[in-house]
């Protein structure tokens, strides 16, 4: 079961604003999903999970400096920036 | 079209005429099938080849790539709204190797927003139509990659493969498509969905095409930390197989009737036996649970601040984010990014995503058993042929249509879609899976066995 408030929840956790009528519409897909989704319970218990495929672990690299992008080019997709800062919304409310 | 007829074309015509021409169709297309044409430097490049100051193997050769993969200054907007102003500041790696051999990027291609889809029917673009009936849908994610080829408006393509986002196209297009083993082909600059399911691949008409386009792109990267670093070089190889036909993959009856015909010649040569897999029953939920778990935490990265849709006025952070959110992702990518932050949330977290990542075992355990007997695996690519649009409005039935591809991928193999021939005038793709890093016999399997159907 997928209640009206999961879905807000969920929509919450994602910081996604949904409106009434796409909270109903999802609650709908959700509950269907959800319980496709549970059949994994009768799926055999006892092993480890599997996180990564390839057995690569601990790539480092040299600490050496690389190249980087300018402060021009990182700035270059924001449309709030100011003396040549990012410019993001308030986080104190 | 082949690179060998493309060369004929340019012999006898120059580049320049036979990109103009080609950038001609693509005006005209109805496919829909790229998002941005790099025109005017696509040209540049037509006249730098006939000038002699193109060099490579792929030089004067037009390739699209798909939207999700950075080009530098050229629009890459993954199909959303949210980076539909978008313009990188880097090179993918497979770009910066596209580039270094002479090739002429004609296009970014039209898909599925994020790669989140399986009919490109969720493009905040509009729908890639497919080349052989213009009122069923292309196939998804990399629908345009795929379009684009069968249609001579490129002669080869990049796709991305997160759950058969390559190899379904490929299919519904009747063309080549393949999905390298994970590692093989640096991810650097393509944007992430999925990380750990996801692999850049080559789209071509032909298997010499493909194998070329793979040589280019695969290698050594350190910007991708999950590379494995070898390289690939496409060698003849001509030996009897063991090939699996896997039970658990299926296709209705149209589709079914190419495969059985398509078996019948493989048998010719090798040997063919069926096999099971059983924890192929709980593939799909796993990969779905695992997909939409890593999309929630990858398009987090997405509030409207360093890059992408952005708000005229910043409001307090919560208020901002979840309206830049809301206004920027279509509703299959908020289902996603949704439904993995409930599957990873408190206490559902070992029920769904741990469970998940072992059912990933299960696969790789079946996988593997089966390698021990067996060169070669293979099933109908997609269950049924290219779908009418709009036929998949409920996105459960969707993600089901993925049901033949998406084991691959949580076990990281390398898997080719092969055009077998067409069924009431529409492409069926036959799926040839092998072990890890084994793209060199899949390539001469599909070779041989695309020609064979030919002739």
């Amino acid at each position: 079961m997928v209640s009206i408030e999961d879905v807000y929840h969920t929509a919450e956790l994602a910081k996604i604003e949904i409106t009434e009528e796409q909270a109903k519409k999802f609650r709908k897909e959700f509950e269907k999903i959800i319980d496709y989704f549970n059949i994994l319970d009768e799926a055999e218990e006892d092993v480890e999970p599997t996180f990564h495929v390839l057995p690569i672990t601990n790539v480092f690299r040299e600490d050496v400096e690389g190249e980087y992008l300018s402060q021009e080019e990182a700035l270059s997709n924001a449309k709030h920036k100011e003396e040549g800062y990012f410019k993001g919304p308030r986080v104190v409310e | 079209m082949r690179i060998t007829e493309w060369k004929e074309k340019v012999e006898s015509h120059g580049c320049y005429d036979a990109v103009s021409e080609m950038l001609e169709r693509i005006e005209k297309s109805k496919l829909n099938g790229y998002i941005t044409v790099c025109k005017d430097d696509a040209l540049k490049m037509a006249e730098k080849y006939d000038r002699g100051e193109l060099k490579g193997r792929l030089a004067g050769i037009p390739v699209a790539v798909k939207d999700n993969i950075s080009t530098k200054g050229i629009l890459t907007t993954c199909a959303s709204k949210m980076l539909s102003d978008y313009k990188p500041v880097f090179d993918a790696h497979v770009v910066e190797r596209l580039k270094a051999e002479g090739a002429i990027i004609i296009g970014k291609a039209n898909m599925d927003e994020f790669a989140m889809g399986t009919t490109t029917e969720t493009s905040y673009y509009g729908v890639v139509r497919n080349p052989y009936d213009l009122d069923r849908v292309a196939g998804g994610s990399s629908g345009g990659s795929a379009a684009v080829v069968a249609a001579d408006e490129a002669v080869l393509s990049l796709g991305s493969d997160t759950g058969g986002s390559i190899r379904c196209p490929a299919s519904f297009c009747g063309i080549y498509g393949l999905k390298p083993t994970y590692g093989l082909v640096s991810r650097y600059g393509l944007i992430p969905y999925a990380n750990s399911l996801e692999q850049i691949g080559p789209m071509a008409d032909s298997i010499d095409d493909l194998a070329l386009l793979l040589e280019v792109i695969a290698g050594k990267d350190r910007r991708d930390s999950t590379n494995s670093g070898k390289e690939f070089k496409f060698v003849p190889e001509d030996r009897k197989l063991k090939v699996g036909v896997i039970a658990e993959m299926g296709g209705n009856e149209d589709v079914m009737k190419r495969f059985s015909e398509a078996v019948e010649v493989i048998k010719e040569k090798h040997e063919v036996k069926e096999v099971s897999m059983p924890s192929f029953k709980y593939a799909l939920a796993a990969y779905y649970i695992i997909a939409m778990s890593e999309a929630s935490s990858n398009l987090a990265r997405y509030d409207g601040v360093r890059y992408g849709y952005a708000l005229e006025k910043l409001d307090s952070w919560r208020r901002y984010f979840s309206k830049v959110r809301a206004e920027g992702f279509g509703d299959e990518v908020k289902r996603r990014i949704m439904l993995g932050s409930y599957a990873l949330s408190a206490g559902y977290y070992g029920k769904y995503y741990l469970k998940a990542q072992k059912v990933r075992t299960l696969v790789i355990r079946d996988f593997k058993k089966a390698f021990e007997e067996y060169d070669i695996l293979i099933s109908p690519t997609m269950p049924s042929l290219p779908f009418k649009i709009g036929e998949l409005a409920d996105p459960l039935t969707m993600y089901k249509a993925d049901v033949n591809t998406v084991p691959i991928n949580l076990a990281g193999l390398p898997a080719l879609s092969v055009p077998i021939g067409f069924e009431r005038g529409l492409p069926v793709g036959l799926q040839v899976i092998g072990n890890y890093f084994s793209e060199n016999t899949l390539l001469n399997l599909g070779k041989w066995l695309g020609e064979r159907l030919q002739s």
